[in-house]
């Protein structure tokens, strides 16, 4: 069976785009193939910087025989329609047409239209200039003198030749011949840009690869990479050092190389005074080198590691060099922020931002500082903290945003102002905190545990959403520009895996109060918590929780349960929520949660039933006199044990002992099966009947003190 | 080829490293001018580039352009950062196909053998939001240093470019620090001479650096520059008006694109010292970049109506 091998040679492709790049060219590629009826054994797409390269194995030569058959009209209808059928099937006359009866219609013609499969390398030939000229790159241009005329050519930069051969192993390959902008394809390569930059022939996928690593390229970008991390962990091993892993910097170096060479150099130890983070971030944003690390102590040492694109005629004596110079350059640089930096108080930077805008509408940092320092304090009691010290880490928090360092290296925000924090003698918590203000950053980050960090992390968010909400700048679908989700998940977060009990809706009012936004609606903390609820949902949905569950639970939502409305009553506190919904889990899955829920199921479709037959609700409370006059025992028990299941669930809810409560609702299943068991619900005393109709509305009532059943699936 | 003498070898001299710029792209076929007479943030603004980028007419040209970044300087004190620098400026309309070669050539001239140093060319995305234009390109490294940005122009002054240019441009003290590897800019040797008759970049710019850092930083007038802004972009539209075609003439042409040009180069600039100075808030600060784009766009489409441009005389 043939193979494709296409190449597309171009001039540099950042190294972000080409993994993405190679997955696009083979999906599309092998997609147009299968639609047109063409199957393949097996397809692999690589990427250099300067190629994307794609080889399909196992392709048919040529395409399956299409034999299709087209009802024409009856024998004998006019002659205009038997023209038109002809002409549709291709025809030169009737007398080719075959004639087919039918009880129905009676005699009518069928032609027989009979379509070879095309030639593989022809089909080929028509699908990939189009996959060329409409490739997805996240961004394109135009280039050279074809560029005049509007639909030229985009590509990611300039796409200087194109290789496409096809055919079986045995043979030589033909090249698939088209063209793409004055560009035709051929069977030419080009090796390494300075290594080997002649041009280079090849057939075939098999002598491709090969004949690329003879010319200093390696087309596998994780054979790059693993090159690159095996060479590194050598180098540094033999200083007696450890690679500072980097993943996402491995990949992007990988991008920048086809044939990579990883080289040692160090700097002045003077430079190890700087924060380690710092001496990383600098050398890995700016250099794309790696760091390392004595492993005894754990601490960064003064070398780094480049990879360089070249076997160098000195042995990269130069190439280590030049870097060097550039890395001390940027450590000088960093230091000479570190030492600036540390010459003014935190505190004396506050002024600054002022002039540092946060939002249009919400003001400057300045003003959201202020907010946020409000609201840490309103906090801090429920969650431990000691007010004074969540005001003054919160004031502080936003400070090292105005630092020469942030401003150079904004990923270091948080970090840096906890360093300055630690010189200027402030408490640990307060230091810690303003690194962790920002935490978490998403679902799998750190959640910061100590008080005065979790008060400031809470203020901040809250000041974030509760802000976007008054100015109703909501998330909508995909687009979340202020990533007000993550906030959201952040303090739900927070609260849970610190099992902390704070209010939302009054941290949202307080929130919402400062804010000097005039048409700030008094429905945003309702509208918040639902946002919430959701964001609650997802986030016990993804910690596997029933989703069925949580629904039981919302259901009973702001004030249902107990006919009061607003937000008096509503589920602002996330801890009880998630309690809830794991006691309400655990007691399903005992015996008698589960009969109580089956007597809970037959409860309601009586009721349901009986309350549409009589169109009326019977929702009042039982008269105890009609079960004690006429009721069976297991009626009177039924009642009994309701009136005092009902009593101790509130209580257990009141005092949130959700164990206790699903304990007492238990109670009931014994007495409810029996009353099922032995009791016809409808009696033939219409008073009779309708007080049992009540009984049942009060096993409904009872369980809904903790759930709504009826939500609760399987 | 005749042999340099030693003064002009660009691994010795700052202005051998220029002018073997210069003679390497006047080979090129590069008319070589002289810099624009006014003050400008980069070599993009010379009208040899922007708005000669614009248009259908090929176009090969190559300067050098001091250019002012008030916010940069550094009081004479940082050895990396200036307020006043020179950039090497090379357009060339439509990017010939093989302009990646012409300036590794280039580095050749100057003395960067690529059998020793890497060279590389790393994603860089350029953008000038006061000229309304974007390309796409690189930032070109030499063993870890960024020597040249090289871009395909896409848009100048809010219109496409066809056909695309390529341009690039050279950090000339940035270079010429790395060919005579020397750590401060102030040391560079500016004439390739030794001795008595040896010329440092800090002698001839180091009083400069610290008188326009006072300048930039404390001093300069900025209520005469935020009239200046205005008049020039009063000027600018002033001009733009006057140049248009007149009604009912045959000749269709924009007659005053070029001056009306200067002055939107002159808005940018007092704009780029008041920010320096501290006076433009952030909120302020991007309806200015707006202001000077929408006089870039204007002149742009006004050139657009000259013979530069591409219209028939």
């Amino acid at each position: 069976m043939p193979d494709l091998l296409l190449e597309l040679f171009s001039e540099e492709i950042p190294a972000r785009m080409q993994r993405r790049a190679a997955e696009d060219l083979k999906k599309l590629v092998t997609d147009a193939l299968v639609e047109r009826g063409f199957l393949y054994e097996g397809a692999q797409a690589f990427a250099t910087p300067r190629r994307l390269a794609l080889a399909v194995m196992g392709l048919p030569v040529k395409g399956q025989d299409v034999r299709e058959e087209r009802k024409g009209p009856r024998v004998g209808s006019p002659d205009a329609a038997i023209q038109g059928f002809l002409k549709g099937a291709g025809l030169a006359s009737i007398d080719q047409a075959r004639i087919e009866s039918d009880p129905k219609k009676g005699e009518f013609y069928v032609a027989v239209i009979e379509k070879p499969g095309r030639a593989t390398a022809d089909v080929l030939a028509e699908i990939l200039p189009q996959i060329i000229r409409n490739f997805p790159w996240p961004k394109s241009m135009r280039w050279g003198a074809a560029s005049k005329d509007s639909g030229s050519l985009r590509w990611v930069r300039p796409l200087q030749s194109i290789l496409c051969t096809f055919g079986p192993e045995t043979e030589d390959p033909e090249i698939v011949r088209f063209e793409v902008d004055g560009i035709a394809s051929g069977d030419v390569t080009y090796g390494h840009r300075f290594l080997a930059p002649d041009p280079i022939r090849v057939r075939r996928f098999d002598d491709y690869v090969p004949a690329l690593e003879r010319a200093k390229v390696v087309l596998d970008a994780d054979r790059r990479k693993d090159m690159i991390l095996h060479d590194a962990k050598d180098l540094a091993f033999a200083q007696g050092l450890e690679l500072v892993e980097d993943e996402g910097l491995l990949e992007e170096v990988a991008g920048l190389v086809e044939w990579p060479v990883v080289l040692m150099g160090s700097f002045d130890e003077a430079f190890l005074d700087i924060p380690p983070e710092v001496i990383r971030t600098t050398i890995r944003a700016n250099q794309k080198c790696f760091v390392l690390r004595d492993p005894a102590t754990g601490k960064l040492a003064n070398r780094f590691l480049l990879t360089s694109n070249l076997i160098a005629s000195d042995g990269g004596r130069t190439i280590v060099s030049g870097n060097e110079r550039v890395v001390r350059a940027r450590l000088s640089d960093a230091k000479f922020f570190w030492e600036t930096d540390q010459r003014v108080k935190l505190e004396e930077r506050l002024e600054k931002l002022k002039s540092i805008v946060f939002h249009e509408k919400l003001g400057t940092q300045y003003e959201r500082v202020e907010r946020i320092a409000a609201l840490a304090k309103e906090i801090a009691p429920y969650v431990g903290a000691d007010p004074a010290l969540a005001g003054r880490a919160a004031r502080l928090a936003k400070a090292d945003l105005v630092t020469e360092m942030v401003g150079e290296f904004p990923e270091l925000q948080g970090l840096m102002g906890r360093y300055y924090a630690t010189l200027q003698g402030e408490n640990p918590s307060v230091a810690a905190a303003i690194e962790e203000h920002y935490k978490p950053l998403g679902p799998s980050d750190r959640v910061p545990a100590d008080p005065v960090s979790v008060a400031v992390a809470l203020a901040d968010k809250i000041d974030t959403l509760v802000g976007f909400w008054a100015i109703d700048e909501k998330p909508t679908g995909s687009k979340d520009p202020y990533a007000l989700r993550r906030a959201a998940l952040g303090v739900i977060r927070l609260v849970i895996d610190n099992s902390l009990r704070v209010r939302l809706l009054p941290a949202f009012a307080v929130g919402s109060r400062q804010l000097k936004v005039t048409d700030a609606a008094s429905e945003t903390g309702d509208d918040l918590l639902s946002f919430f609820a959701d964001r609650l949902k997802v986030y016990l949905r993804d910690q596997g929780a029933r989703h069925d569950l949580i629904d039981a639970v919302f259901a009973l939502g702001a004030g249902s349960a107990e006919g009061t409305t607003g937000s008096e009553n509503a589920q602002d506190d996330l801890l009880m929520i998630v309690r809830r919904v794991e006691a309400l889990g655990r007691f399903l899955d005992t015996e008698d949660g589960a009969n109580l829920l089956a007597g809970y199921r037959r409860a309601a479709n009586i009721l349901r039933i009986e309350e549409k037959k009589d169109g009326r609700a019977y929702d009042e409370v039982p008269d105890l006199q009609i079960v004690n006059d006429h009721g069976l025992i297991e009626e009177k028990a039924l009642a009994v044990v309701l009136h005092q299941a009902r009593e101790e669930t509130a209580a257990a809810v009141e005092s949130e002992d959700f164990e206790g409560a699903m304990r007492a609702l238990s109670r009931l299943r014994q007495p409810v099966d029996s009353f099922f068991d032995k009791v016809t619900v409808n009696a033939e005393d219409p008073a009779v009947r309708a007080n049992r109709l009540r009984l049942l509305n009060s096993i409904r009532e009872a369980t809904r003190t903790v759930a709504d059943f009826s939500r609760i699936e399987g | 080829m005749t042999s340099e003498p030693a003064h002009m070898n660009p691994a010795r001299s700052f202005q051998g490293l220029i002018l073997t710029l210069q003679r390497y792209w006047a080979e090129q076929g590069c008319v070589i001018l002289q810099p624009y007479d006014m003050e400008v943030g980069a070599g993009t603004f010379h009208p040899a580039t922007t708005l000669r980028a614009l248009g259908p007419k090929p176009w090969r040209a190559a300067y050098v352009q001091p250019s002012r970044r008030p916010k940069d300087g550094r009081y004479g004190e940082n050895p990396n950062r200036l307020q006043h620098y020179y950039q090497f400026q090379v357009i060339l309309k439509p990017n010939p196909p093989n302009l990646q070669e012409l300036y590794l050539g280039s580095l050749k001239a100057i003395g960067i053998d690529t059998a020793v140093h890497d060279v590389r060319f790393v994603e860089d995305d350029w953008e000038s939001p006061t000229l309304g234009a974007w390309g796409l390109g690189w930032e070109c490294w030499c063993d870890g240093m960024e020597v040249s940005q090289f871009t395909y122009f896409q848009q100048v002054a809010g219109f496409e470019c066809s056909p695309v240019a390529g341009e690039l441009t050279y950090g000339l003290e940035r270079l010429a620090m790395y060919l005579q590897g020397v750590e401060s800019i102030y040391d560079l040797n500016f004439n390739g001479l030794e001795g008595d008759q040896k010329v440092t970049y800090g002698d001839v710019f180091l009083q400069a650096e610290q008188e326009y850092s006072r300048h930039n930083f404390e001093h300069a007038d900025t209520e005469m520059l935020f009239r200046h802004f205005r008049d020039a972009e009063l000027a600018c539209r002033k001009y733009l008006e006057a140049g248009e075609p007149k009604e009912g003439s045959n000749d269709s042409r924009h007659l005053m694109a070029l001056p009306a040009y200067d002055q939107c180069i002159k808005a940018s600039h007092m704009f780029n010292l008041l920010d320096a100075r501290g006076v433009i808030s952030v909120t302020e600060r991007q309806s200015y970049i707006l202001r000077v784009r929408e006089l870039a766009k204007a002149c742009g489409a006004a050139w657009l109506k000259t013979e530069g441009g591409g219209v028939a005389a």
